[in-house]
């Protein structure tokens, strides 16, 4: 699909215009133009800076044929720059590195947001930004915000896990419900697994396949045609939090292919509900989403993903000092199942549902300055696992220590843990935080 | 005959004039409801600038800072909101943790954590309050108080300044202590401080108040004064680390709203916290 090159330009005129009209739409009684004098400059609160400086080193156990020995080799620094005037709080946030993957230096926007609260009822936020919402913990049903699972999988920090949207985010406050509307102009997918950093098991050739042939995407790219709105209602009643979800957009993963083998984002509507709160001694939560699955809604087309319900319940709970653990149940459940097991094209067929049980340890220990953490995956309808073991050193309140595994295991080589397996890692890595 | 009399007669006296002078020793009860008001409960809202210094036995620093704003629900000195928007050290920058205290004991606070590096609002279950506080000396129970009917208080001693109270939990497999002695002082009734023994009276942390400042406010347009304690130390015997805790900027009745202490407030901060 050719995109409008004007409506590219259109919305970075339209960025630019706001960041300037803002300031004279608000009134405040005190301005701190008043108090530093008139210029510009003047009414911005002197900036601060924070960052760290990070090496990390992880290798595979086993070889893997289709990618390097290294699973990460990165040194980093990221910079974290905020200020905020009467009116507006600006932030910015980068990441260079260089890196033993791709061997070259690389550079990310993480975040480049102005926020503003120009009314008792409304948050504004414009900009590149992280977005979480949903009550999974590192599990996703309402949230489709782009997630980076490559990251998580190599064993960069945690932090890596949530990709930023380019997006504006309009909050609405009232005594009934609040109100969160993302819009994202143009469609941000998820980092998945192209075979950059990771083999994956190629569905079409029925075989793993890694650097060498990388996942080609056909990705909805024209910005205001292809976009994204998310809507989150939500209500907090004596403290357990009720919420109802939207989603308007395409699969965050490749979903389907064409016929001649590109991958695709087809379009995707999810509806859906969570609630949380204190259950017994511990915290509950409870969620659900419909995948609607625009583009074959009857489940007929065997190029494309077919609808979905997706549960979770969850629970977490202290059961010792400072020793945490959360457990989760997870099911995918396939709909239009006899649909899609009679057009499938050809390999082996995935189950009606996929059934994941998520357990997560933490047990702080001398001073809460060593964390050790265990995030564990396993599906007994795929008969596949993933664990991911760290244990996290502050030697001092800027040096920190860390070290930990990715460990995938299953029985069939296709299924979404066990294929990749010859991924298996384990890492290393020294921060200096200021 | 003689001797109830007596007792009648001095009954009498101090049912009177000499009642006003003396001023009655308030029970055991009285003294630690009045000292948790003066710990905890002063004003409507507080906010403060904190800063902890944890020192370790071999003495290692780490600083922890952090802005704490607090809202009484009522004045009843019963459930409390506490917002606590930290700035050091840089790996916690900006974190957000905010605490619905419910004072009623079979209920458990809630509690969130905001991570801003993944905008993620986590729910936090912590029923066990004698755990460290930011990896302090400090509990969570130290911070956001421990309710007076939790324990069985008795008055053993009144020095010139103190009411000295022997505190002893009615549910001991709760805690961690056998009891603990607190000296409160007689015309502020302010905590000065805290000793905790463990079975076989054996003294093992202690917590004293270093620094009482008087600091003004306005309550109901009136001037008024809070004695609050602007430095505090608390003192672990046993495996010998201690975390100083200092206050600042310290303003009472800045008439916080009840709606900072909500989701909204938690991804984006309040100026109030973040000045």
């Amino acid at each position: 699909m050719p995109c409008d090159e004007k409506k590219d330009k259109l919305w970075h005129a339209l960025f630019i215009l706001l960041l300037f009209l803002i300031p004279n739409c608000f009134e405040s009684p005190v301005t701190a133009a008043e108090v530093h004098g008139n210029s510009f400059l003047g009414q911005f609160a002197p900036v601060e800076l924070h960052g760290f400086f990070e090496l990390r080193v992880g290798y595979r156990t086993q070889e893997d044929q289709h990618e390097k020995d290294i699973s990460v080799m990165e040194t980093r620094l990221q910079m974290e720059l905020f200020t905020f005037t009467d009116w507006a709080e600006f932030k910015y946030k980068g990441d260079v590195w260089g890196d033993g993957i791709t061997e070259q230096g690389e550079y990310a926007t993480r975040e480049a947001w102005f926020f503003s609260r120009p009314a008792g009822f409304l948050d504004i936020k414009i900009g590149r930004q992280v977005l979480t919402w949903g009550t999974g913990d590192v599990v996703f049903l309402n949230d489709l915000f782009p997630k980076d699972w490559q990251s998580y999988f190599i064993g960069r920090d945690k932090e890596y896990l949530k990709a930023p949207s380019d997006a504006a985010k309009i909050s609405f406050f009232t005594e009934l419900a609040n109100i969160d509307v993302v819009y994202t102009p143009k469609f941000d997918p998820d980092r998945y697994i192209t075979g950059e950093y990771l083999s994956y098991w190629n569905a079409t050739q029925e075989r793993p396949a890694g650097q060498k042939e990388r996942v080609v995407a056909d990705k909805p790219d024209c910005w205001f045609q292809d976009d994204e709105i998310a809507v989150r209602v939500y209500r907090n009643i004596n403290n357990y939090e009720l919420a109802f979800y939207g989603y308007w957009g395409f699969w965050k993963r490749p979903g389907g292919q064409t016929a001649s083998g590109t991958a695709i984002f087809p379009k995707l509507n999810v509806y859906g509900a969570s609630a949380r709160g204190q259950v017994g001694p511990g915290i509950g939560n409870i969620e659900f989403a419909y995948y609607q699955s625009v583009d074959d809604e009857s489940g007929s087309n065997p190029l494309i993903n077919n609808s979905e319900m997706r549960y979770l319940v969850g629970y977490t709970q202290d059961l010792a000092k400072d020793f945490n653990a959360s457990l989760q149940y997870y099911v995918e459940h396939l709909l239009d199942y006899p649909e899609y097991k009679e057009r499938l094209a050809g390999g082996p067929a995935r189950d009606r549902d996929r059934h994941v049980i998520t357990l997560q340890l933490t047990k702080l220990l001398m001073n809460q300055n060593l964390e050790l953490h265990l995030s564990s995956y396993y599906s007994p309808s795929d008969r596949d696992a993933y664990l991911r073991p760290n244990i996290h050193y502050k030697c001092t309140d800027k040096i920190a220590l860390e070290t930990g595994a990715s460990i995938f295991f299953g029985e069939e080589p296709h299924t979404f843990f066990a294929q990749f397996e010859k991924n298996t890692n384990f890492y290393a890595a020294v921060r200096y935080s200021f | 005959m003689m001797k109830i009399g007596i007792v009648a007669i001095l009954w009498g006296l101090l049912g009177t004039g000499f009642a006003e002078e003396l001023s009655p020793v308030p029970t055991a009860d009285e003294i630690a409801r009045k000292a948790n008001h003066m710990a905890l409960y002063q004003g409507a809202d507080s906010k403060g600038k904190v800063t902890m210094v944890i020192k370790d036995k071999q003495g290692r620093i780490r600083k922890r800072e952090f802005t704490m704003l607090r809202r009484n629900d009522d004045d009843r000195d019963q459930d409390q909101k506490y917002y606590t928007f930290f700035q050091v050290p840089a790996d916690v920058c900006k974190m957000v943790f905010m605490v619905h205290k419910h004072a009623a004991l079979e209920k458990d606070d809630d509690r969130w954590l905001y991570m801003p590096g993944l905008d993620l609002v986590k729910r936090i279950a912590a029923r066990d309050k004698r755990t460290s506080f930011v990896g302090s000396d400090f509990l969570y129970e130290d911070i956001s108080g421990r309710s007076p009917d939790e324990d069985n208080h008795e008055l053993i001693e009144m020095t010139d300044t103190y009411y000295i109270l022997k505190n002893i939990p009615k549910k001991p497999d709760t805690v961690e202590f056998e009891y603990y002695i607190a000296h409160i002082d007689r015309k502020s009734f302010v905590p000065m401080k805290m000793e905790f023994f463990k079975r076989g009276h054996r003294l093992y942390r202690v917590i004293e108040s270093v620094r009482l400042e008087e600091i003004q406010a306005q309550e109901n347009g009136q001037k008024v004064t809070y004695p609050t304690v602007t430095e505090s130390l608390v003192r672990n015997l046993a495996n010998g680390s201690e975390t100083k805790m200092i206050f600042s900027d310290i303003r009472y009745n800045l008439g916080l709203s009840n709606k900072i202490f909500t989701e909204r407030y938690l991804r984006r901060p309040p100026r109030d916290a973040m000045r």
